[in-house]
């Protein structure tokens, strides 16, 4: 096996490549095939820089790599035209200027997210064209994150990129009107890679791990080029709290361990505090967002040094001012879990009810996981038990299923210790 | 989310498909090979696989000394796995349509063969955040 890039090359390779990609799109105006040539630069890289050292000037040497594909790629374009059709249609050929100099005024990579995480995609898409064109992650690399097969995440890919093609949108920042929806976007797609990642059991667990690491470098660069933005930055420091508590959320077998029985020693202070700094200073802003109130729910657990230390009317606050501010389901079920701890088991079953009434969770095991926790709570074993069961077997995670059933067995057992409470699994 | 399409057939079934028209087995064939370079091209297929005839199938348990036992698969059976994929999709309803479709696939004379997939979810979900 060749050597592999250390891990400074390799995060420089990662920060390059959405800049790479920038210059190549605006000088070959092809993003699908300018895409595909920064993909090769890329491995190439890997595979010369451990050998041979890096580049004096990595940026350029990228961009000339990438350049030499993309006029390879048009010869044989042009070729191919001539070949299939009489009639030459007329291929755009730039010459490459001998030397791009980044324009400070316009960073490539927003450019690139929003396009990425266009509308017009849908989320497995949107995520995998996101980790290749914007993380600079190879196919190879984001095929095992999600255990496919590689080819498979290259098809995913390029019907990706056809699917941005035939939305015609243009090479640059979305007007001012689209702007604030499609940062929505945006800010879901890198959400949603993040939750991918957040599971660190053995094996293939240890991958996804690095998407959670992604997802964060992404959303620090995001909140980089937009710092005035408060729900990047609450979406940063929503990351960023929960990543804090890693270490702690899962024991030696890959067994999920709830908030609530969690080794707070093990808990990252660090994190702890840029993730309090960042969404201290966006609440201040006076635009409050759904992320930022996660974010704040979030940092309320990270600062309590017990469960009992939790400001829990805080909690409950929070998650009432989140459900007036964007009702769903899942919020309410939240609140009703804080609602419990506030104000005891049978105020927050009095909110399950209304879900059940609601109907858009039916049969969700969150659901029954949640009932379950809270009737044993009240004392209610049996009961509990059943709703445990029920949790099992909907859940599709498989750490999560085995939880619920250890929890299932456990009140059957009549074991149930004042402290065995979970809120799970936050 | 990944799930699992299983196409169940009744015992009989290999020995049948061998006594239909070549030209039957030919468009079946035929039919499966382009499902499943379909299911690749959208970026799909996790994988496919055939299985060979249930009348060579073995039933294996541990014996006393942990050792194997084997015996023949179970007569009251009726229905045994023929094949499966195990594809990568966007939501249980598409997981049903790529079913459908080999449900589908043409059987004697070209008619669909219609015969039953058993779909169900794989276990590879990440542990879910409130949110």
């Amino acid at each position: 096996m060749p050597p592999a890039l250390d891990a400074a090359a390799a995060h420089l390779l990662r920060e390059l490549a959405p800049q790479v990609l920038g210059v190549v799109i605006r000088r070959f105006r092809d993003f699908t095939a300018a895409e595909d040539a920064v993909q090769e630069a890329l491995v190439a890289a890997a595979l010369q820089w451990p050998r041979d050292g890096v580049p004096e000037n990595p940026r350029a040497w990228l961009i000339q790599v990438a350049s030499r594909r993309m006029t390879d790629h048009q010869r044989r374009e042009i070729a191919r035209r001539r070949t299939e059709t009489a009639a030459v249609e007329q291929v755009t050929y730039v010459t490459p200027s001998p030397e791009d100099t980044p324009d400070p005024e316009q960073d490539d990579t927003l450019v690139l997210l929003f396009m990425c995480c266009h509308p017009a995609l849908t989320p497995s898409s949107a995520i995998a064209l996101t980790l290749r064109a914007v993380g600079g992650l190879t196919t190879a690399e984001i095929a095992r994150a999600f255990l496919v097969p590689e080819a498979t995440m290259a098809q995913r890919v390029t019907r990706a990129k056809q699917s941005v093609k035939a939305s015609g949108v243009p090479f640059r920042l979305p007007t001012t009107q689209d702007r604030a929806e499609r940062l929505r976007t945006v800010l879901h797609v890198l959400y949603l890679i993040f939750n991918e990642g957040y599971t660190s059991s053995a094996g293939p667990g240890l991958l996804r791990c690095e998407l959670s690491g992604e997802a964060i470098r992404l959303a620090r660069a995001l909140q980089r080029l937009l710092p005035e933005d408060a729900e990047v930055a609450g979406l940063l420091a929503l990351m960023v709290l929960t990543d804090a508590r890693r270490e702690a959320r899962t024991g030696p077998g890959g067994e999920l361990i709830p908030l609530t029985k969690q080794d707070r020693t093990l808990w990252d202070r660090e994190r702890i505090s840029e993730g309090v700094a960042l969404i201290t200073a966006a609440l201040s802003k006076g635009a409050v967002g759904p992320y930022q109130l996660q974010a704040a729910v979030a940092a309320v657990h990270d600062e309590a040094a017990s469960v009992d230390d939790t400001d829990w009317p805080q909690i409950l606050a929070l998650y009432d001012l989140l459900r007036r501010m964007s009702p769903s389901p899942m919020v309410t079920l939240n609140q009703a879990v804080a609602a419990a701890m506030v104000h005891g088991p049978s105020k927050g079953l009095e909110l399950l009810a209304a879900l059940d009434a609601d109907g858009r969770l039916a049969g969700h095991h969150r659901l029954y996981a949640v009932r379950a926790h809270l009737l044993e709570m009240a004392g209610d074993l049996p009961a509990a038990g059943e709703q445990y069961q029920l949790a099992a077997a909907r859940t599709t995670s498989l750490p999560e299923r085995n939880y619920l059933l250890t929890q299932a067995a456990r009140v059957r057992d009549g074991s149930a210790g004042a402290a065995a409470m979970g809120l799970f699994p936050v | 989310m990944k799930y699992i399409l299983m196409m169940h057939c009744p015992r009989n079934a290999y020995e049948a498909f061998g006594a239909w028209a070549p030209q039957d087995i030919q468009a079946h064939l035929n039919f499966m090979k382009s499902l499943n370079k379909e299911l690749a091209a959208a970026g799909e297929l996790v994988s496919a696989e055939g299985l060979a005839d249930p009348k060579q199938a073995t039933i294996v348990r541990a014996g006393d000394d942990g050792a194997p036992v084997t015996d023949g698969v179970f007569p009251e059976s009726k229905e045994f796995l023929a094949g499966y994929w195990i594809v990568d999709v966007e939501n249980q309803q598409r997981a049903y349509a790529v079913a459908a479709r080999a449900s589908a696939a043409p059987g004697p004379g070209g008619k669909p063969f219609n015969l039953p997939i058993e779909v169900r979810q794989v276990m590879s979900g990440p542990p879910e955040e409130f949110a």
